[in-house]
């Protein structure tokens, strides 16, 4: 019987071919901007080289100090992070970098726009790099300001044209660096390791970012394990209590917490309490997606309940012939599920088409989309669920049709 | 058994908000196994109604249906569909034959509805075919064939599970004569070789008289 369904559903497919364009046209569309958001946050958030250790990391990120009737919201200072979040119980590595300051070089006459990133030399044992040449900057190099950095694949190419890099000299924001590394690119949206030039914290022109409790810094913690976390993140807000804060400033927070709670905190946070924040944008986000998985399936019950008159015929026929109306509830969702799986597969071959376009576009620097089997799982349970939703009410309201009503529904 | 077909005091009325239609009132048929019986009256006397009730597609409002002489009117709707694809047969006047499909896949239908294996329906699909002469249009779809040729697939598809009782809502109503002749022909040939039941609504004396039986009705009653 499933033979004879799914060549009646090809059938009815390819013969109506307006209804099959418009139903695959709203399935497909969905889908690709569903499984790119999806992919597009998996490239967020999912861990991949050098951020492998996420399961046990957390972040220092953003930092709000608040007074009377002012609020000062910005990445935490080095000074914060160096004197309340180091020694933290449970923590094994702690590293400060600072946010990605954009510099230009001008090798052979051209300007160059880079992303220079300074770090500690923890910053390279609490994230996993793999170097295509040398090696980190050490902790010594940190500490007598040495004049190194690390670079990535594209700003070789860029200043060596490709050739090896390791002991030659580039040049940023009018300092000169020896290269002892190359690591591969990191996608610009990984923001906390992402960067072209990366060089020693003690590099910056002047040492005035040792005494400030705000901005451009942000702390990485590489805990013992994700059972520390609570922990860490109670030690921290303990601490913060404790901060001398500047006249007329009353309250500092600087949440210790892993990058999707920050990004939760900046998009869907208020002042309230912060444990909230990852709950609310995982809502907001699986109502998104279910919002917009759910218009092509209103659409497709609209179109199937206007076939029912023009299929009574057909449901009349088959009832007077002994179908049960369980069977003709199991052709209609097996017509769906049909048209529903044609969609997903062109949605997923539109999908990877689209992350592909995007990764060459360069709209997103260093961009390394991938269709990976979860998000074709995804896909494929988004797929059945358009198939379902959208199947299942216009065929039980098929199959309660009265036969002699669908018969003379049809001849009329 | 001496009665395939039975009826006693079948009355049919459709209610709406406002208004009450008397379809059937006080019906008596018998139909012994093996006759073949023609209902007959003027437009919207009821034939279709009662050849529905007889075909379990509608239920009666009062009185007892009995088919092969089992009552039906405690069946469930899934007993009533059971009861339908094994013991009865359709033909429509317009042949409501399914458009996407090829000859011999609307014939398998009913056999759809059976536990059977696909390779036998296809033998028995083939076989209704043959029957009916249409062995060489297998697999050609409904709208490539004449008239008559559709309702000859539509015998086939009534026949295709040898049912007892085969019920015609006048087979030959949108054919010419000649068409209409060469489908009384099968009917006829069905009776003689299988003993089927048949009941058939039509308009058309000359056809009625070439039947064991007329039933006629008017304004919902039989008249004698």
């Amino acid at each position: 019987m499933l033979r004879s369904y799914l060549t009646l559903a090809w059938r009815v497919l390819s013969r109506r071919k307006f209804f099959t364009a418009i139903s695959l046209f709203g399935i497909c569309l969905t889908l690709v901007v569903l499984m790119v958001a999806s992919a597009v946050l998996d490239h967020i958030f999912a861990p991949m080289v050098p951020e492998v250790r996420q399961d046990r990391t957390l972040g220092v990120f953003r930092a709000r100090m608040t007074g009377d009737r002012r609020m000062w919201t910005s990445m935490p200072g080095y000074l914060l992070l160096d004197r309340y979040a180091r020694n933290l119980p449970g923590v094994e590595r702690m590293a400060i970098f600072s946010m990605p300051q954009s510099v230009y070089s001008y090798p052979g006459g051209q300007r160059v726009r880079s992303f220079l990133k300074r770090t500690d030399a923890e910053f390279w044992r609490v994230l996993d790099f793999r170097f295509v040449e040398g090696g980190p900057f050490t902790d010594q190099d940190v500490a007598n300001g040495s004049m190194v950095a690390v670079i990535n694949a594209t700003t070789r190419d860029r200043f060596f044209a490709g050739e090896p890099a390791v002991g030659r000299t580039i040049e940023a924001d009018g300092q000169r660096f020896r290269v002892v590394g190359v690591v591969p690119d990191v996608p610009i949206l990984r923001l906390v390791s992402t960067g072209d030039i990366y060089a020693p914290l003690t590099t910056f022109k002047t040492a005035a970012y040792k005494n400030e409790l705000m901005g451009g810094f942000g702390g990485l913690l590489l805990a013992r394990s994700r059972d520390d976390f609570p922990a860490i993140k109670a030690e921290m807000e303990t601490r913060l209590r404790h901060v001398p804060l500047p006249n007329g400033w009353k309250e500092l927070v600087a949440p210790a917490e892993s990058f999707f709670e920050m990004v939760a905190g900046n998009l869907v946070g208020g002042r309230d309490d912060e444990r909230s924040h990852p709950e609310r944008l995982w809502a907001v986000m699986a109502s998104a997606a279910f919002l917009f998985a759910l218009l092509p399936a209103v659409n497709l019950v609209n179109l199937n309940m206007s076939r029912i008159m023009e299929r009574a015929s057909e449901i009349g026929v088959r009832k007077a012939f002994g179908a049960r109306a369980r069977s003709l509830v199991g052709q209609f969702i097996v017509e769906n599920l049909v048209l529903t799986m044609i969609g997903g597969a062109l949605g997923f071959v539109l999908s990877w088409a689209c992350l592909i376009g995007l990764n060459a576009s360069g709209l997103i620097p260093y961009a390394r989309f991938t269709m990976n089997f979860r998000i074709f799982a995804y896909g494929l349970g988004l797929a059945v669920f358009f198939g379902l939703l959208s199947g299942v009410y216009p065929a039980w309201r098929m199959s309660r049709l009265h036969p002699v009503a669908a018969l003379k529904g049809a001849a009329r | 058994m001496s009665e395939m077909i039975a009826l006693e005091n079948v009355e049919k009325v459709y209610r709406t908000d406002r208004i009450e239609t008397v379809a059937l009132s006080d019906i008596n048929l018998s139909v012994a196994p093996g006759e073949f019986v023609s209902i007959m009256g003027p437009s919207g006397c009821g034939k279709s109604t009662l050849l529905n009730v007889i075909g379990l597609l509608d239920a009666p409002t009062k009185g007892r249906v009995r088919l092969n002489g089992t009552p039906v009117e405690s069946h469930s709707d899934a007993t009533l569909a059971k009861t339908r694809n094994r013991e009865v047969g359709f033909i429509f006047q317009t042949f409501h034959l399914i458009p996407d499909l090829a000859v011999v896949d609307n014939v398998e239908i009913p056999l759809l509805y059976r536990r059977m294996a696909g390779a036998e329906r296809r033998r028995l699909a083939l076989a209704a075919l043959e029957k009916v002469g249409l062995w060489g249009r297998v697999h050609h779809f409904p709208s490539q064939l004449s008239g008559g040729q559709q309702q000859r697939v539509a015998i086939a598809r009534a026949i295709v599970g040898s049912p007892r009782i085969l019920l015609a809502d006048e087979p030959t109503g949108n054919l010419d004569s000649q068409m209409g002749d060469d489908i009384m022909h099968i009917l006829h040939g069905l009776k003689q070789e299988s003993g089927t039941t048949i009941v058939m609504v039509t308009h058309d004396p000359r056809l009625a008289e070439q039947t064991q039986r007329i039933v006629r009705l008017f304004d919902g009653r039989q008249v004698h």
